[in-house]
């Protein structure tokens, strides 16, 4: 007598065990019916990494709502709102600023060229500025933007052709220049020179530059969105470094907006709605706050008052005309920030 | 005459030419059309303008000047490498020829960054050079480190075979005939190598002007000083310049194409020219 190749008992659990794979990829399957891709830019890994384990929750317990996945997607947000434009199918985009959204409507034409009037506050549901990150007991003693522009000082700051918030590092500084007694565009435009001859190392985007600074140890002064240095501060060593606010910088409103387009074909338009207006809610606020983004909601700042010292902050439209203007004359091919380097 | 002489003697010459045709196209020759046609939707003033802008220059000087100097070191350590693999026997040998094969397999970000971190002022090698006044990190330097580093297998793997199919007994001959030791290896051992070297070198070249990964970490990415042609592509195509980034990517492919077939003429003449001497 030969054995038989499988005993049945074999079998039987050979057929459980496929039965329980069915169902397991049948609920994944439906788990993923609705999922969303959330385009993001780079350092708001930890919020939305928050931000969405709570809102899952949250749509759970709403009525129409139910069982959501959301996918992240993160890097510099030149590079992220081209993926966009090139076909990635993001359901909503959060991006650094309003000109790399503006770059998809006109480009792509996912959405209307007015997104931004769409949701409050610009659709900024959070705003941050920029500040300085130096090292423990700022040896270099730096206090506000012209120390940068002194000789010796090593700064860091990402490629403003790439990066968004080196974007703004760069406005912040030229409006700084503006704002002085006696400033005027050739003043602003010799202090920003000064600043990038002080540039030692130009990273394609602002996490880039955060390990240039911390971990390799280049630079005296890193030029950094707010948040991004509160959590330099918190995961890096709060011995080690210090959170030094210029005496004037910019409002940062990285904005958010739905991809009509994708979210119409993909039939996800509810969810996606619910998913940005929920970073206006209390909650949405609270975790902004909690990773270092200066909340809206008048109430959930007061609360976090203590963290985010007051600043006099300029806006892009009243100093730069809007970002379609001040693209077109500081960063384009051959415009200042190109002559800042090649007219030496 | 039979019909039989008129053909060829190996079979299949019409299949396989019509084979690497095809495969061709496919694979480089249409992705490289796309490149041109792109580029073509400008005016050749605007084609120049964009593509002769100081700041681009500054990049071909660098990459392509980079580029060159990291493959001749490598075809003089590659060569030495390969030397010593292939004439003497030492404990862990085998380890060292798989050594070679490296950075090949490692991914290019890996590369870039662990050099960075080894050449930064606060890494293990930073530390010790930068009181010295030798800064590798974020300078020019460090891009030629970075590309010494890939290229490195190229030259080894293609002079190694050549070299272990030259017998030891051409230098022993040419010892027997009274040649001292700097005749045999100029007369024997490097006219034989020397097309093997120039393949080396070509494909080290070609690999480091491409590029990308690896550089971008230790490159410091200053405009006029420390940027590379491949990042100035990618910084147009962030700013949604697609014509400008095609642009630059065309000058960068004709210029290379050039290079490479000066590279294969030089090599074709040395072959000819070595076998006049042998």
């Amino acid at each position: 007598m030969t054995k038989p190749l499988f005993s049945r008992r074999a079998l039987a659990s050979v057929g459980v065990a496929a039965g329980i794979a069915l169902a397991a990829t049948a609920g994944i399957a439906w788990a993923q019916s609705v999922t969303l891709l959330n385009v993001s830019y780079d350092p708001t890994r930890e919020l939305y990494q928050d931000f969405n384990a709570a809102f899952i929750k949250h749509w759970k317990t709403t009525s129409n709502g139910g069982d959501v996945s959301i996918r992240q997607s993160h890097g510099g947000a030149g590079k992220q709102a081209r993926s966009v434009i090139d076909g990635l199918e993001a359901d909503v985009v959060t991006l650094a600023l309003a000109y790399d959204i503006d770059a998809i409507a006109e480009k792509a034409k996912l959405f209307p060229q007015d997104w931004q009037k769409r949701l409050p506050h610009n659709s900024a549901p959070y705003t941050s500025t920029i500040v300085f990150l130096v090292r423990k007991g700022n040896p270099k003693n730096i206090k506000d933007w012209n120390d940068l522009a002194k000789p010796g000082i090593e700064v860091i700051t990402p490629n403003p052709k790439t990066s968004g918030g080196a974007r703004w590092n760069y406005l912040a500084a030229w409006a700084y220049a503006l704002k002085q007694p006696g400033g005027d565009e050739a003043k602003a435009r010799e202090l920003v020179t000064k600043i990038y001859q002080n540039v030692k190392v130009l990273d394609s985007g602002a996490r880039g530059s955060t390990t240039t600074f911390t971990e390799r140890g280049i630079g005296d002064v890193f030029i950094s969105w707010e948040n991004e240095a509160f959590l330099a501060l918190k995961e890096l060593g709060p011995g080690k470094y210090e959170i030094v606010v210029p005496s004037l910088s910019i409002l940062a409103e990285p904005p958010v907006t739905l991809v009509d387009k994708v979210i119409d074909k993909r039939g996800t338009r509810k969810v996606a709605e619910a998913y940005l207006n929920y970073l206006y809610s209390s909650e949405g606020q609270e975790i902004a706050g909690k990773h270092f983004y200066r909340p809206r909601d008048p109430k959930v700042a007061e609360k976090f008052k203590d963290q985010f010292v007051k600043v006099d902050l300029i806006t892009i439209d009243e100093v730069f005309g809007g970002w379609q203007k001040a693209q077109k004359e500081h960063f384009a091919d051959g415009a200042i920030f190109d002559q800042i380097y090649t007219k030496r | 005459m039979s019909a039989a002489t008129q053909r060829r003697v190996l079979p299949g010459f019409g299949l396989s030419l019509g084979f690497t045709l095809a495969y061709l196209s496919l694979i480089v020759l249409i992705p490289l059309a796309a490149v041109f046609i792109k580029t073509a939707t400008l005016s050749f003033s605007e084609f120049w303008a964009i593509v002769s802008t100081p700041r681009v220059v500054a990049t071909y000087k660098l990459s392509f000047g980079a580029s060159l100097l990291a493959a001749a070191i490598n075809v003089v350590f590659g060569v030495l490498l390969a030397w010593s693999l292939v004439r003497y026997s030492f404990p862990g040998k085998k380890l060292i020829d798989a050594l070679v094969d490296l950075p090949f397999a490692l991914p290019t970000a890996v590369a870039g960054i662990s050099l960075t971190a080894l050449y930064a002022k606060n890494g293990w090698l930073g530390q010790y050079l930068e009181p010295l006044g030798i800064k590798v990190a974020f300078t020019p330097l460090g891009v030629l480190v970075a590309l010494v580093f890939i290229g490195l297998p190229f030259v080894v793997r293609t002079v190694q075979p050549v070299l272990e199919d030259l017998d030891v007994e051409f230098e022993e001959a040419a010892a027997s005939l009274g040649a001292t030791r700097w005749q045999t290896i100029r007369r024997v051992v490097i006219p034989t190598l020397l097309p093997a070297i120039l393949t080396g070198f070509a494909l080290a070249f070609a690999r480091a002007v491409g590029e990308y990964g690896s550089v971008i970490f230790i490159a410091g990415n200053l405009p006029m000083i420390s940027e590379i042609t491949p990042l100035i592509i990618i910084t147009k195509l962030e700013q949604y310049d697609y014509v400008g980034a095609t642009a630059v990517a065309s000058v960068m492919l004709i210029a290379s194409f050039i290079l490479l077939l000066l590279i294969n003429a030089l090599q074709a003449w040395t072959r000819r020219s070595s076998r006049r001497i042998t």
